[in-house]
């Protein structure tokens, strides 16, 4: 039994049943697909993340934000600035206790370097409803080339507890038709 | 060795000493003392979330959510994993235990610190949840009581490792140590890479939150945290698993079909188990694909490779068992006529199914490192690891305890007949529990919320009807879930206080008698485990492609 040393002294000699051995190697060769898989979808997939990051401070991050809110603000939301910045330039969201700023407007089908960095603490971007989930640090820049493919009202909530406002923390980005 | 006080186990003929004995005892009952209290709080977690009954206002929802990862996560399971030590090294082996007195301290080290922790939290200043995610800062003694936990539980290993350097010396029993005790070996190897791991990063962590150190990064601090947070998920595999195969053994007399497979299958966890820090860094800046990649699938996926295995050896066994008994009538008389009424039999069972089915595939998927773009801190993690650390872990060492109670407590259960009900009422709470908060992750809800709604936001987003209905589901659950576990807590507590003693009678439900021949390649016939196997394999591969679609779907990332 499993709860005794095995009868056989030289157990290591025994042969393994049939059937173990063809479950161990359909096992083992479904994990040796699955590690292909992610490799494939970096070549072929479309949803991958760049690996594209830097450091930087709050400050400067900040400076970046606010010079772009300044060049590209279209008009005002419940005291968020709302940005148009135009297709394939640089965007900036900063993630701070308890909002995502600012409100960002993109146009459908056009790409984006989206930079994601934190002012404080840990906070978590997740984009609703389609579902993409970072994570966002203080004193990393984060960058994300995004290409938003429908037309829409998005939310994007804080998803890693940041303290007694985290439920609070609640973003949008709009995506219109071009 | 009879110089040292000890008794003869009337069911095994094991020689049980006083001093492992009283070890575990004192362990195990803490173990539940802290289940109580983290399972109450789980409870009120869950009624929060439920958001018709949004029970607690948010500081307070934050504060218990911080207490039920800390006493339940790490508390009791280890509490409970020492005594499991204990259990599969002097009592298996027949041998006494190594340096008591430094296992007492041990236990007291523990004790203090997780008492330290949880007055941490309930003070309020350290509702930091129990990753306590930097620059986010807690008490100091939030971090000073997790450190002597930590230490305390390091001395259980080494008292565990001295007494198998023991019982070899003193020769109590021949050749290689029983498949638990291997089991419980891979546990403590692993332990102490996660201790080592908590070791690196909390001492800092206290040192920053005392203010002798100016910053730590966030990124390191991640990596690093997680070589303990997750790695201790994977002393809880190795636990749980050897778990099984013990109970397997005691109540159906079943033997592993093949000791050099089972063994390789937990061979695996020590050699890959450690590299899952990766797991919680998918979607973090700064951290490379091949790094993710590598990784995330324990090299190749070979740690999965080796619970696969577990996955088809110890159903294997029992039914190589039950067949030798006679049920051998069709694909699966063997497992309808299996003792389904005794609580560490069908405990042991739901376990094993609900760790692979659900926490099992849900776990791989979530961390392919593409797919965890679409769950990354959603609700389905949650969901995945209630999956795997309840219904895995907890709901097998609460069928273990159904053994201790007789072998170690020496004590008739109290209340048979609801703890024959007891494993279903909590299993398919927790089966619920699970798979609706895995809902609701997949359809955004984030987890560690106080509120969904958006009441108090200045800008609002409205989830679906159904994520509500989700978190409703899951609170149904919880409720079953706790009506269980409060259930569990009673029944162990009540036998072990006034339960009657069993003195030198056999002990019913227990089959000390070995039911299969050892290993035989030529002899096994296991047709029922094969289709149990194959379902679990088809489920397997059409979930993992369906999330591959769904990741497919949104919008194109580089």
């Amino acid at each position: 039994m499993a709860i005794h040393p095995p009868p056989q002294r030289i157990w290591w000699n025994e042969p393994i049943a049939r059937t173990e051995i063809v479950w161990i190697v359909v096992a083992f060769l479904w994990g040796l697909l699955m590690f292909s898989a992610m490799i494939y979808w970096h070549m072929e997939g479309e949803q991958n993340l760049s690996n594209e990051s830097y450091r930087i401070t709050p400050e400067l991050f900040a400076e970046k934000a606010n010079a772009m809110v300044e060049k590209y603000q279209v008009r005002e939301e419940a005291g968020f600035p709302v940005v148009r910045p135009p297709p394939g330039s640089d965007v900036y969201m900063i993630a701070r206790l308890w909002q995502w700023w600012p409100i960002i407007e993109f146009e459908k089908d056009q790409t984006y370097r989206l930079h994601l960095s934190s002012m404080d603490w840990q906070h978590g971007f997740s984009l609703q409803p389609v579902n993409i989930n970072l994570q966002v640090h203080p004193n990393y820049d984060m960058v994300v080339t995004m290409t938003p493919n429908k037309a829409g009202e998005y939310g994007v909530v804080c998803n890693e507890f940041c303290g007694i406002g985290h439920h609070n923390m609640i973003g949008k980005i709009y995506v219109t038709e071009n | 060795m009879s110089t040292f006080k000890h008794r003869v186990c009337p069911a095994t003929g094991l020689r049980i000493h006083n001093s492992a004995e009283n070890l575990i005892k004192a362990n195990a009952v803490t173990a539940i003392v802290f289940l109580a209290v983290g399972g109450f709080f789980g409870l009120m977690v869950a009624l929060t979330r439920w958001p018709a009954v949004h029970l607690l206002p948010a500081d307070w929802f934050y504060l218990v959510l911080t207490g039920h990862g800390l006493d339940v996560l790490l508390v009791w399971i280890i509490f409970f994993e020492i005594a499991v030590l204990y259990f599969a090294s002097a009592i298996l082996l027949n041998s006494r235990l190594a340096a008591p007195r430094w296992a007492w301290a041990g236990f007291a080290l523990m004790l203090v610190g997780a008492i330290m922790t949880n007055v941490a939290v309930l003070q309020g200043n350290s509702s930091v949840m129990f990753t306590s995610y930097v620059p986010m800062q807690a008490a100091p003694h939030f971090y000073l009581g997790l450190i002597l936990f930590a230490v305390g539980a390091l001395i259980g290993c080494f008292v565990f490792f001295g007494t198998l350097v023991i019982a070899k010396e003193e020769k109590t029993y021949q050749g290689s140590v029983p498949l638990v005790t291997f089991g419980a070996i891979t546990a403590a190897i692993i332990a102490v890479f996660t201790i080592a791991s908590g070791a690196i990063i909390l001492v800092p962590t206290f040192l920053w939150s005392v203010g002798w150190i100016g910053s730590i990064d966030t990124l390191m601090y991640k990596t690093i945290w997680w070589a303990m947070g997750h790695s201790s998920q994977q002393i809880n595999v190795s636990a749980h698993v050897a778990i099984w195969y013990l109970i397997a053994a005691v109540v159906l007399g079943a033997k592993p079909l093949s000791e050099k497979v089972s063994r390789m299958a937990f061979l695996m966890y020590i050699l890959f188990l450690q590299l899952a820090s990766a797991h919680h860094l998918l979607v973090e800046p700064g951290i490379s694909s091949e790094w993710k990649i590598f990784n995330t699938s324990y090299a190749l996926y070979l740690a999965v490779l080796g619970s696969m295995l577990h996955g088809m050896t110890v159903p294997g066994s029992i039914e190589a068992a039950q067949r030798a008994r006679g049920y051998t009538n069709g694909l699966f008389e063997w497992l309808r006529k299996a003792p389904w009424g005794n609580p560490a039999f069908s405990g042991m069972f739901m376990s094993l199914v609900m760790f692979g089915f659900l926490g099992g595939i849900s776990g791989v998927v979530m961390g392919t490192e593409q797919i965890n773009i679409i769950m990354h801190n959603t609700i389905y993690v949650p969901g995945h690891f209630h999956a795997t650390v309840v219904a895995g872990t907890t709901l097998a060492f609460m069928a273990g305890t159904y053994l201790l109670v007789p072998l170690i407590f020496q004590r008739e259960l109290i209340m048979k007949g609801l703890a024959r009900w007891q494993p279903y009422l909590f299993g398919l709470g927790v089966m619920g529990i699970s798979v609706f908060m895995m809902g609701a992750g997949t359809l955004g809800v984030p987890r560690r919320v106080w509120d969904i709604t958006g009441a108090d936001a200045a800008l609002k987003y409205d989830y679906s009807g159904a994520a509500y209905l989700m978190m409703g589901l899951n609170g149904i659950s919880a409720i079953m879930a706790a009506l269980g576990g409060f259930l569990f807590i009673a029944i162990i507590v009540g036998s072990v206080l006034f339960g009657k003693r069993t003195g030198d009678k056999p002990l019913e439900g227990l089959t000390m008698t070995t039911a299969t021949k050892y290993g035989s390649a030529e002899s096994i016939r296991i047709p029922g485990t094969v289709v149990l196997v194959a379902v679990f394999f088809t489920s397997f591969v059409l979930y993992y492609f369906v999330n591959w679609k769904y990741l497919a779907e949104v919008w194109p990332l580089r």
